[in-house]
């Protein structure tokens, strides 16, 4: 029987992992995946601790996450094409006009 | 059908007025003149035919063309009553008018502004039919005021000419006063009634107490002084020949100065309930009767001698109301009508003849040259000097023998010396016209020309009329004229007087023997002894002079009214301009000064503190401007920043709970 904690853990390392590639990552498509593997590991939280507290709610709620995952993966990558089309690039620092 | 009739009366002069007014300048005059003159003779047409549908139907037949004002207790409509009284009237009105009209035509020829003179005519005839058909105050306010604005513009037809301007303000000005009378009375009746209208005030009448019947009774004969030209109201009316001679004709002296007379008729049933103001009413008449013939005995403008007489009859009309002779007061106004109308349009006729020369000092002799005009004019002072069997005979007579029998001996001998005195002037004016020497310059003798067929006519017409008009009131008190108007005029205390017939006729023969006195005294002094008329004057200067000056009356008003008034307004005009001028000033100064003050304040204190802040958020934003750097990852780190620190101290709190 594999502990709670250990899937914490590891949902903590994937989460991690995630929001390093979100921060540090500069192409588009990649901080893209970072925020998937982010979403996954509070899929997986939600599945150990729904396993754990013996309630389905949770498992549920990952479903819904998974699917809303696949909507906001389309929604990402068509916003990545339209500003590809005008800069010819997936570099995130280049797309900085949300400021003052 | 009849509805249909009666509202189309006003409706077609209305229209032509319009027509004329707006897009008179497009056609010619001939085309304005024919629009204008047929419209009135549609409404000819159209009250006789109304007339003949009264003949038939008898009683009376009100027409409501809409609700004008309604509203809590106050209910006035534009409605129209037809009864015999207004019948009568509207006959006089339109049928008189008609003719006045296509003389028009001829008189005005060739004048500027003729589309102008039409338009206002026609304006004239619109309010002069409200004025006789309304069946309320309110409507009938509404024409007694058109009328009055119709006589100030064209009394001021010629308004270049300063004479003219100001008699057309005069005639304004002295209206006003009769005028704020008349409003008094409405409002009292009001007041008493709830109503304006004729048949439910009437209906009531009786329900007055005397002393508030004696004050309406009395304001309303205040307006029907100013109107009607009366003591001591008058001195409009001479002034106002400046106009042109049809318009002295129509408004000045068939039409609308006997307003007056119609509207005591009218109102007979508030008079009836009066002893004090029909007194007061025949008294005002009957002076004015004589007071006016005296001044036109000397005057020497051929229209201001037929002004006077104007006045004078008016004074014979109103005599005849304050002694109850409703019906008598009423036939004279419409003999008056024809008569007076044809003398003034001869009169006119004599104008144009001489090139617009007034003075009958310098006429004389034109029987040759004008004989149509002669013969016409002729029967005119038949007419009104009161010859057998002409109209102004029997209606004059009949209200004379009326004062004579009631016993009103007073009045019936001032109304006598009025008819030597009238019969006297009138031939005077025709000796003297028409007789004679010539006493022309060279120049005008040459130029006589008799008028034209569209002037003669009509004229015709008249004398026509001016010689049967008075067969509808015989006998009198009992003729045809009476039994038609007898609904309207039925007065509460008409008994019949047994009067014998031999009464009756010497009463006649002496109004007749004064008729031809005053005949014989004209034709011994301007006739057969023409230098004895400048002896006898001289004889009385004194006399002669006030009466060649109108008693100084204008002067006289001049010295109490005018003068003061003037004065008056000097002293609010000093008021005006020092103090409340001053006052004015004084603020805006003010104003001013703590403008400049407040506007220091803001440039300074307030633009300062505002500058401040403003400068002040400018710098911080500076500095904390440079967190938006645009760039995604850095928002996402702050966030991942923000969530450590939250958690950490939640983290914090619940471990210090823990604690605890």
């Amino acid at each position: 029987m594999v502990p709670l904690s250990a899937y914490v853990a590891v949902s903590a390392i994937l989460f991690v992992t995630g929001l390093i590639g979100v921060l540090i990552r500069r192409n588009f498509i990649i901080v893209l995946m970072a925020v998937e593997i982010m979403l996954n590991a509070a899929n997986l939280n939600l599945v150990a601790f729904s396993h754990y507290l013996e309630s389905m709610t949770g498992q549920i709620i990952a479903l819904f996450v998974i699917a809303i995952a696949a909507g906001e993966a389309a929604v990402g990558l068509a916003i990545i094409i339209v500003v590809f089309r005008g800069k010819i690039s997936t570099n995130v620092d280049e797309m900085n006009l949300l400021k003052w | 059908m009849t509805d249909l009739l009666i509202i189309a009366i006003p409706v077609f002069p209305l229209l032509a007025m319009l027509l004329n007014g707006l897009l008179g300048s497009r056609y010619s005059h001939d085309i304005a003149g024919r629009i204008a003159c047929s419209s009135v003779g549609l409404s000819f047409a159209t009250a006789l035919a109304v007339f003949a549908n009264q003949l038939q139907i008898g009683g009376v037949r009100e027409v409501v063309v809409y609700r004008w004002i309604f509203g809590g207790d106050l209910n006035i409509n534009l409605a129209f009553l037809i009864d015999p009284l207004a019948c009568i009237m509207l006959l006089v009105v339109t049928g008189v008018g008609f003719l006045i009209h296509l003389y028009s035509i001829g008189y005005m020829h060739g004048e500027e502004g003729f589309t102008r003179f039409f338009t206002y005519m026609n304006l004239f005839m619109v309010s002069m039919l409200l004025l006789v058909m309304g069946n309320n105050y309110a409507v009938l306010f509404i024409g007694w005021e058109g009328v009055g604005l119709c006589s100030y513009l064209l009394i001021g037809y010629y308004y270049d000419k300063v004479s003219a301007a100001k008699a057309a303000t005069k005639a304004f000005v002295v209206n006003r006063i009769g005028d704020a009378g008349f409003l008094l009375a409405i409002f009292l009746v009001f007041y008493n009634f709830g109503t304006l209208d004729y048949t439910q005030v009437f209906a009531h009448a009786s329900q007055l107490s005397p002393k508030m019947a004696t004050a309406i009774a009395l304001c309303l004969l205040v307006g029907a002084i100013g109107k009607s030209a009366q003591l001591p109201l008058y001195t409009w009316l001479p002034d106002a020949m400046e106009g042109p001679t049809p318009v002295s004709a129509l408004i000045h002296a068939a039409t609308m100065v006997t307003a007056g007379v119609y509207m005591i008729a009218r109102n007979h049933a508030i008079y009836d309930l009066s002893p004090v103001a029909m007194t007061t009413v025949a008294v005002v008449g009957g002076t004015t009767a004589l007071f006016a013939a005296t001044i036109g005995l000397v005057q020497t403008d051929i229209k201001r001698v037929l002004a006077y007489s104007t006045v004078s009859q008016l004074g014979y009309m109103f005599l005849g109301c304050g002694i109850g002779a409703y019906a008598a007061a009423i036939f004279h106004l419409m003999t008056h009508a024809f008569f007076k109308a044809l003398l003034f349009l001869s009169a006119g006729s004599v104008i144009h003849a001489l090139g617009g020369e007034q003075d009958i000092r310098k006429m004389g002799g034109l029987r040759k040259k004008i004989p149509w005009t002669h013969a016409l004019f002729l029967i005119g002072t038949l007419a009104i000097a009161g010859i057998f069997p002409l109209a102004g005979f029997w209606s004059k007579d009949e209200i004379m023998a009326h004062a004579f029998v009631h016993h009103h001996y007073v009045l019936y001998v001032m109304a006598a010396i009025g008819a030597l005195l009238t019969s006297f002037y009138m031939f005077r004016l025709t000796y003297l016209t028409f007789y004679g020497r010539s006493r022309m310059d060279h120049h005008t003798a040459e130029h006589i020309h008799e008028s034209p067929m569209i002037m003669i006519g009509p004229l015709v017409l008249l004398a026509g009329l001016s010689v049967i008009g008075g067969f509808p009131g015989v006998p009198p008190e009992n003729g045809w004229f009476h039994h038609f108007l007898h609904p309207s005029v039925a007065a509460g205390a008409a008994e019949e007087h047994g009067v014998s017939l031999g009464l009756v006729v010497s009463l006649m023969g002496v109004a007749t023997v004064i008729a031809l006195a005053g005949w014989g005294l004209a034709h011994y002094l301007y006739r057969v002894r023409p230098e004895a008329a400048n002896q006898w004057a001289s004889k009385a200067p004194a006399a002669y002079t006030t009466l060649l000056n109108k008693y100084y009356v204008d002067e006289l008003y001049d010295r109490l009214f005018v003068e003061p008034t003037k004065k008056l307004g000097q002293v609010w005009d000093w008021f005006d301009r020092t103090i409340i001028d001053g006052l004015v000033r004084g603020v805006g100064e003010l104003t001013e000064s703590s403008a400049w003050l407040s506007t220091w304040m803001e440039k300074h204190v307030i633009y300062g503190t505002i500058n401040v802040i403003g400068y002040s958020n400018h710098l911080a934003a500076r500095a904390w401007r440079k967190l938006q750097s645009g760039m995604v990852h850095h928002y996402a780190a702050i966030i991942v920043a923000g969530l450590f620190i939250l958690v950490h101290l939640v983290v914090v709190w619940w471990t210090m709970g823990a604690v605890r």
